[in-house]
């Protein structure tokens, strides 16, 4: 069991109650692992100190690459390489071009910024994920303490869990 | 925290806590489906086979089953295809546009909706397929691959080709839309999973999701940003399927009316579809709790807005035919309302324009029969009228000579009955195995809603 991390791992009932626990844990100098939630908390990341996702620039990067590469296809395709007289007008111009840039300025950016955020977050089929606890997909919140991050004894953080409002403290370890 | 006025009533009712909401939505995946269900698959099946005998025949034999002629070129296909296209507005514009305006009413919803989008979006590109006769080379007809005849490129000036790249990616982005709000709910059925093969299947649906923060911080930026791409996305969905008469020089399709008018007419319609369907799966999954009778007035008010969008642009398409001085345009419209096609004229307008009114009346809109009933009639109406601007405009061709009819073949009903087969099929699946209701999404408003459920008792 050497490479065993252990865990504290406190669960909660409500979410207005975890919130205001890992407020006090973390004022307490408790570093806290991870919070896992049936559905997103209000403020949480806030509370965690998590910095603001930066998901929203990838989102602008891919969709600016979907933009540029519309139209670089367009112009290249219908204006260069293989032109076409149809009823007379220029081989290229920008207004029939606008319905297909958009287009794939949206699906470039979605697609972009969804595998983004697969990738950040290790988001895969064949995942086998940490569960600390069942419920928490179901209606349980929890605070996960790794021990080896914290310099509080397994004693002391237990304690401290327990005076946050936790419904139970249990211990976990993974291989 | 948040602060919710006890006054306003509440969206999840029967003071659910957060576990039931589990039980009640998970134990539908896991349990035998009740015998209605089975009914209901069967005769989708049925229709399905039906439509897969007459795909068949209409593959094999080509195009010519149907019953096209040489002035009516385009009739029951494109019909369907604008129809189905149209269907398949609600479910995105439910869980973009109103998220971005914070209606929480759409979280009991939208996980349906969607998935309805997404097999009217297949259905609807089935019509377009199939007229390609060889749909097996289809793809080198529609997308810009390098080919064999010399890099011919397929044609950016030409609003059906804009079409294949809305729907396209109209499809995909709702798709992936609607995975990503699975992706918590399938981990929930996976937590719960009594036995191997559901845990492995649903496993992998989860792609290991555990609801950390870091996790619900991203996936909440990500739905957010989803939301704003496809807002304008599922505007311009029926901007380009209306370009393809709009651009035209057709008396009756060559107006600039026409964007609006279709993206109006796609919600009125989605909307209809919608509540049919919900009103089924709420009866026989005994989702009353969830989809409350405010869930289903609030969609019929924004029945009764599209409704009359759609009303006045019909009245607005006769003033400018009137008032344009152009002897064709005033022709084709009152061929539309007189001609041999009186009869679907007609139709629409009672179907579109007089029915949807009648859900002022806070009665009406609240009964479920008469909603159902209503929400039948708002889309036959809107298939008529779809109907309407194909076939009228066309069957009065500039040389009197090419004057035609149209009469659907076996074929052309059959084909229809593939699509509904198949979008009946899907979405009976889709109520087994997948949550029909956000469960986390719910979740996160139950508190506040509970309470104020409480507060009222």
């Amino acid at each position: 069991m050497a490479t065993a991390s252990n865990f504290i791992v406190g669960v909660y009932g409500d979410d207005d109650i975890v919130l205001k626990a890992v407020k006090n844990l973390r004022t307490s100098g408790v570093k806290i692992h991870e919070v896992f939630s049936p559905f997103p908390i209000h403020g949480i990341d806030e509370a965690l100190g998590y910095k603001h996702s930066r998901l929203p620039k990838a989102a602008f990067m891919f969709g600016a690459l979907g933009f540029s590469l519309a139209l670089i296809m367009q112009f290249w395709m219908m204006g260069y390489d293989w032109q076409m007289i149809i009823g007379g007008k220029n081989f290229a111009s920008l207004p029939p071009f606008v319905p297909v840039t958009f287009e794939l300025t949206v699906l470039l950016s979605a697609l972009g910024m969804v595998g983004t955020f697969m990738v950040a977050s290790d988001l895969k089929p064949y995942k086998k994920p940490k569960i600390f606890d069942v419920r928490i997909t179901d209606d349980k919140h929890v605070v996960a303490i790794n021990l080896a991050e914290n310099k509080l004894s397994k004693e002391e953080i237990s304690h401290l869990i327990a005076g946050t409002g936790a419904e139970e403290v249990n211990e976990k370890s993974f291989e | 925290m948040e602060v919710v006025s006890s006054v306003r009533t509440p969206l999840v009712t029967g003071a659910k806590t957060v576990g039931d909401v589990t039980q009640d939505i998970c134990v539908r995946v896991e349990a035998k489906p009740p015998k209605t269900w089975f009914m209901a698959i069967a005769v989708s099946l049925a229709l399905l086979a039906v439509g897969t005998y007459t795909l068949f025949f209409t593959l094999w034999d080509g195009i010519g089953v149907w019953g096209l002629n040489k002035t009516i070129g385009w009739a029951w296909d494109i019909t369907n295809f604008v129809w189905w296209v149209g269907i398949g507005h609600a479910g995105t514009l439910i869980s973009a546009i109103l998220l971005l305006f914070r209606q929480k009413w759409r979280m009991s919803i939208n996980r349906a909706a969607e998935a309805m989008t997404i097999f009217a979006v297949i259905c609807a590109a089935f019509f377009p397929l199939v007229h390609m006769g060889r749909l097996w080379l289809g793809f080198y007809w529609v997308l810009p691959l390098p080919n064999t005849f010399g890099s011919l490129w397929v044609n950016f000036n030409s609003p059906l080709l804009w079409d294949v790249f809305a729907i396209t990616t109209y499809f995909t982005v709702s798709l992936v839309f609607w995975y990503i709000g699975l992706i918590p709910d399938f981990a929930t059925i996976r937590d719960r999973a009594k036995n191997k093969v559901s845990a492995a299947i649903y496993g992998a649906l989860s792609f290991g999701w555990t609801g950390a923060a870091k996790d619900w911080s991203r996936y909440e930026s990500v739905s957010l940003i989803l939301a704003g791409l496809a807002t304008p996305l599922v505007l311009s969905v029926h901007t380009i399927v209306s370009f393809d008469f709009a651009t035209s020089v057709i008396p009756g399709w060559h107006t600039t009316i026409f964007p609006p008018y279709f993206v109006a007419g796609a919600v009125f319609s989605g909307f209809a579809m919608v509540l049919t369907l919900m009103l089924i799966t709420r009866k026989v999954y005994k989702l009353e709790d969830y989809i409350t009778i405010q869930h289903i007035e609030y969609m019929n008010i924004i029945i009764i807005v599209t409704g009359s969008i759609v009303g006045i642009a019909y009245l607005t398409e006769l003033f400018m035919a009137w008032y344009s001085g152009v002897p064709a345009e005033q022709y084709a419209f009152l061929n539309r309302a007189t001609g041999p096609y009186w009869w679907a004229y007609w139709t629409m307008m009672t179907c579109n324009v007089i029915s949807p009114q009648l859900f002022w009346i806070k009665k009406i809109r609240t009964s479920l029969w008469a909603t159902f009933i209503l929400s039948i009639v708002v889309n036959i109406g809107m298939w008529f009228e779809r109907f309407v601007i194909i076939v009228t405009s066309l069957h009065r061709d500039f040389l009197p000579s090419s004057w035609a009819m149209f009469y659907p073949t076996f074929f052309d009903v059959g084909d229809y009955l593939f699509t509904f087969g198949f979008f009946f099929t899907a979405f009976f699946l889709f109520a087994k195995f997948f949550p029909v209701i956000n469960m986390a999404e719910v979740k996160s408003i139950i508190k506040s809603t509970s309470s104020s459920d409480k507060a009222i008792k």
